[in-house]
């Protein structure tokens, strides 16, 4: 090979090219190689130093769940045809990865009740930093109305992007656990650019869609954004029906792995007014020169690529096998399926909640609707009556002060629910969260 | 489609490639049923999923969810058994190329092998089903491993932090523009403009008027590297950084490196290294000492995360000292002892012992967060696994042969003498990709680089990328990785010169290829003019 290129040595490559005082010219110190079954060992020793939602009873959330990930999802995402290609650029070749783009997308839109929905974004957070950027290009406003009952992640992440091309972020409260409707009229002014709340909120109350959708037109008509989970989707109302423009979403609870909180994918649908300003890929049905449908990348002149600093968003790489993922668990659940499991979370995360509720020191934050997850007010330090339910192997759920860093989520506990955990879990959970709590005052009364 | 197509015959019939690589259209492949989406199959009342049983007292749905926050119809998603999810979808994922089917050589991709153990090691439940918000005490193992990642990132870049949180390689950019933005912030300064070069990747502008600067391009030279002159020009006080990927996208390593650095140091802005290319150099060459301030690492190129079809991917940061203070929270830190200092809200919070490893959110001057959680911690498993099996001399070697092969494959395609038809665009040799420009073989042949690319599909090739960079007439951007054998790298280089030989007797062969895949050319103009994009429903 050598010979063929015409030179002597592969170092003389480099050296023909790298100039000196830039070449290392020492080994990268970072430790030997080893075999597959050494490296094996270490991933998994690592591993075992980690307490998964395997190895204690896990009622944690706060914007990733322990669902249930069907087997055949593990199957479909390990094979090569969908694992190991490249985005789509040549459509001849990558119609597999284009049909699930367009099946996501229709299933997505189904789901949002929304017309439109692109191939997926990143994740849930920037999700709603990209829906913010999508509506300043759409109304040239600069300015953010987000509910308090927002995921903490998601307005900081809303924040971190608006610096950038210097919109002001502004927070409304909330009132019995949901947005306050008299706040979030008033804020939004002229010069907002997009509303955005989240259903169920952080607090895991079921905010009025419809009614903070209307208000915001009323108000100055900017661009309404819900973060939504979508996996409530299947009893809640669709956002679509709630005067919602842009709905986004964390995808994780659909099909995909807690893996340490990420990767997973952002869900992004809307209005169809705001097609061509939508980031990420987007799959179109299209016909081949001889007739045949096919699936092509389309509206690429939105995209990077083509438009460079004219571009709607910089997304390039993605979550294409993570939206894959999203939606074999969709077309597995099934259209009863979706309602089904949406019920039953519904009848659980009421039980639970009810049960808990009655313990003295524990009390409801709110009296609000809740699908999966809900918040309580815990007449005792949240960080030591965790730690007390964890050595005895359970979870007992998310501290929302260490999470928020809001002085008024101070004793508040956030209990995440899924089809995972049953009835004797949600007993113990009670069993062993009651007397933590119980402890907790003892000791706190006896100081 | 044109008159011409319409009346062609089938042209696949009498175009056999010389590698037996080219199946006619005669008899379509069993792939091209015609295509039905998972909503177009199954029946009302067929399922897959079976709910676990309502164990908990039954109570009215109307008691728990009023109605008007309820969902009226249940959402139209498909009504399918499990076998006919499975046959579904493994048929329509027979209808994608992978890189474990066939050569990949797509620029600037790096699409090198993804070893199968790192799909084991990342679905260990110990990873795969740890919770982002468990505490730090009992996510050690995690915290551990993102830390040993961030100094072997460190280590390689050549730069001291780093943060894994970006999602991918451009979310990495705007990390990176944003880190600049509050650089200068900080020093009570309000720059305007960001240098990006022409050749410069998509990514980098749209970054660029993301994170609110104005783009200004820089020319490229005679030898395919920054135009100093330009640069000099262009370089004020009032940029703030300069993104430049080196090598860069023609496949080079600009020699002026140092003397860029200086001048981009001098007027105050900062150097962003789009690591895209990192494949080239890794433990040969160190961004850090090219003088650059901010890098960003694409895990799903050089250090093997799966591309998925478009994801997922991870684009990790590192910096200088200087910027280290404006780093995304949360950073891993690691405590030698209780006594070094490091205290973390988590600390304080009330844990006996700190952890040795953990999340500091106490960075006063951060830029915030970019994401939830901690970022794509499923990819750095993968990079991980991929570091510890390499090493440091692996790593080193992995970029000395995706050079070596690089230059091969250009070397070998002049002995089968494409490069009159398909010449070098700038230089002699190249790193770890070379970018070939298809002008002349259009002038001579009629045939574009388009078509090229479209009839190596029949070949059983994946085409390099095409009509990038920009500034290369007609562009081939060939980019073979350090794990392909001299066998393929030989194969590709026949298939092209057959394609070329080919065109030269009958042009239109090569115009209306493909002809042995799913689906032949696609109408992508209509596509975008009605853009369908979701399945109609009854």
């Amino acid at each position: 090979m050598l010979a063929a290129i015409g030179v002597g040595s592969v170092q003389e490559i480099f050296d023909r090219q790298i100039p000196a005082p830039v070449r290392l010219g020492r080994p990268l110190q970072l430790p030997d190689g080893l075999p597959e079954q050494d490296v094996f060992e270490h991933l998994r020793a690592l591993a075992s130093r980690n307490t998964s939602a395997e190895d204690e009873l896990s009622f944690l959330g706060a914007g990733m769940y322990d669902h249930y990930v069907p087997a055949l999802i593990d199957m479909l995402t390990e094979r090569s045809e969908f694992l190991t290609p490249y985005t789509p650029y040549q459509p001849e070749i990558s119609q597999g990865t284009l049909q699930v783009m367009f099946e996501y997308q229709t299933a997505i839109a189904e789901l949002t009740g929304l017309a439109v929905s692109n191939a997926s974004v990143y994740e849930g957070p920037s999700a709603v930093a990209a829906a913010g950027y999508l509506a300043t290009l759409h109304n040239g406003r600069r300015r953010f109305v987000v509910s308090a009952g927002l995921h903490p992640h998601s307005i900081q992440t809303l924040r971190t992007n608006a610096h950038g091309y210097d919109a002001e972020v502004v927070e409304v409260p909330l009132r019995d656990g949901v947005t306050d409707l008299d706040a979030w009229s008033e804020a939004i002014d002229g010069d907002t650019s997009a509303a955005i709340f989240a259903q169920p909120n952080f607090y895991g109350a079921v905010e009025d869609a419809a009614a903070l959708s209307a208000a915001a037109k009323a108000a100055a008509d900017p661009v309404v954004v819900a973060q939504v989970d979508p996996i409530t989707l299947g009893v809640l109302a669709p956002p679509g029906d709630c005067g919602v423009d842009v709905a986004v979403g964390e995808g994780q609870p659909l099909g995909n792995r807690l893996d340490f909180g990420g990767p997973s994918f952002g869900l992004f649908a809307a209005r169809e007014e705001y097609l061509r300003r939508m980031p990420g890929r987007i799959a179109g049905e299209t016909v081949d020169v001889d007739g045949r449908r096919g699936f092509v990348l389309t509206l690429q002149t939105r995209e990077q690529h083509i438009r460079r600093e004219k571009a709607t968003s910089n997304i390039c790489t993605a979550q294409a096998l993570n939206a894959l993922a999203g939606v074999v668990y969709l077309a597995w659940l099934g259209r009863r399926g979706i309602v089904e499991l949406g019920e039953l979370l519904l009848a659980r995360t009421h039980y639970a909640r009810e049960q808990l509720g009655a313990f003295p020191g524990v009390e409801k934050l709110h009296e609000q609707p809740v699908v999966r997850e809900f918040a309580l007010r815990l007449d005792a330090d949240v960080a030591a009556v965790r730690r007390r339910c964890v050595e005895r192997g359970v979870n007992p759920g998310v501290d929302a002060h260490a999470l928020s860093g809001r002085e008024e989520d101070r004793g508040v506990l956030l209990v995440a629910i899924t089809e995972r955990r049953t009835r004797a879990d949600i007993d113990r959970l009670v069993e062993i969260l009651g007397a933590a709590v119980a402890s907790e005052r003892r000791e706190t009364v006896a100081v | 489609m044109s008159p011409l197509e319409e009346n062609r015959s089938e042209p696949g019939v009498a175009t056999r490639g010389p590698l037996g690589g080219a199946p006619t259209s005669a008899t379509p492949p069993m792939q091209r049923d015609v295509a039905r989406t998972i909503f177009q199959k199954g029946a009302p009342g067929r399922r897959a999923f079976v709910c676990p049983e309502l164990d908990v007292p039954a109570v009215d749905v109307g008691e728990l969810l009023p109605e008007r926050f309820r969902r009226a119809q249940p959402p139209r998603l498909p009504e399918v058994s499990e076998p006919e999810i499975v046959r579904h979808y493994v048929g329509i994922s027979k209808r994608n190329f992978d890189l474990d089917s066939g050569f990949y050589p797509l620029g600037s991709c790096t699409m090198k092998h993804n070893p199968r153990l790192h799909e084991r090691v990342a679905a260990l439940p110990g990873h795969a089903r740890l919770h982002p918000l468990q505490d730090p005490e009992h996510a050690q193992g995690a915290l551990e491993l993102m830390w040993n990642l961030q100094r072997a990132l460190s280590e390689i870049s050549g730069l001291p932090h780093v943060s894994l949180q970006p999602s991918a390689g451009s979310h990495g950019e705007l990390a990176g523009v944003l880190l600049t933005r509050a650089f200068h912030e900080d020093r009570g300064e309000t720059r305007h403009k960001v240098l990006t070069p022409d050749t410069a990747h998509g990514t980098n502008p749209a970054t660029v008027t993301m994170a609110g600067f104005e783009v200004v391009k820089l020319a490229t030279n005679a030898d395919g590297g920054i135009d100093i002159e330009d640069l000099r020009a262009k370089a004020d006080t009032d940029v703030a950084c300069l993104m430049l990927t080196n090598p860069n996208t023609l496949g080079l390593f600009d020699p002026n490196i140092t003397e860029i650095a200086e001048i981009v140091h001098g007027v105050g802005a900062t150097l962003y290294y789009d690591g895209a290319n990192l494949n080239a150099v890794m433990g040969l060459s160190r961004p850090g000492d090219m003088g650059f301030d901010i890098v960003h690492f694409n895990l799903h190129k050089s250090f093997t995360q799966p591309h998925g079809g478009g994801g997922p991917g991870a684009g990790p940061i590192a910096v200088s000292d200087r910027i280290a203070p404006f780093l995304p929270v949360p950073v891993v830190v690691r405590r030698e002892s209780e006594a070094d200092g490091v205290q973390t809200e988590g600390a304080r919070a009330g844990a006996e012992q700190a952890p040795e490893f953990d999340l500091d959110y106490e960075r006063p001057k951060s830029i915030g967060r970019l994401r939830g959680f901690q970022g794509n911690y499923g990819c750095f498993v993968r990079a991980y696994a991929y570091i510890c099996s390499l090493g440091g001399d692996g790593l080193r070697d992995a970029s000395e042969t995706a050079v070596l092969n690089a230059n091969y494959l250009l070397a070998r395609l002049k002995q089968r003498g494409v490069a009159e038809l398909l010449p070098l665009a700038y230089g002699e040799l190249c790193m770890h990709e070379f970018v070939l420009s298809g002008g002349p073989m259009k002038r001579a042949l009629e045939i574009k680089t388009l078509d090229l690319a479209k009839r190596l599909l029949d070949f059983g090739f994946h085409p390099p990328t095409v009509y990038f960079p920009l500034l290369v007439d007609e562009a081939l951007m060939v980019e073979p990785t350090e794990t392909e054998t001299k066998e393929t790298l030989d194969a590709f280089a026949d298939a092209i010169a057959a394609i070329l030989e080919e065109a030269a007797a009958d042009p239109e062969i090569a115009r209306s290829a493909p002809y042995s895949t799913p689906v032949r050319r696609l109408d992508e103009v209509a596509a975008a003019k009605r853009p369908v994009i979701r399945e109609v429903m009854a």
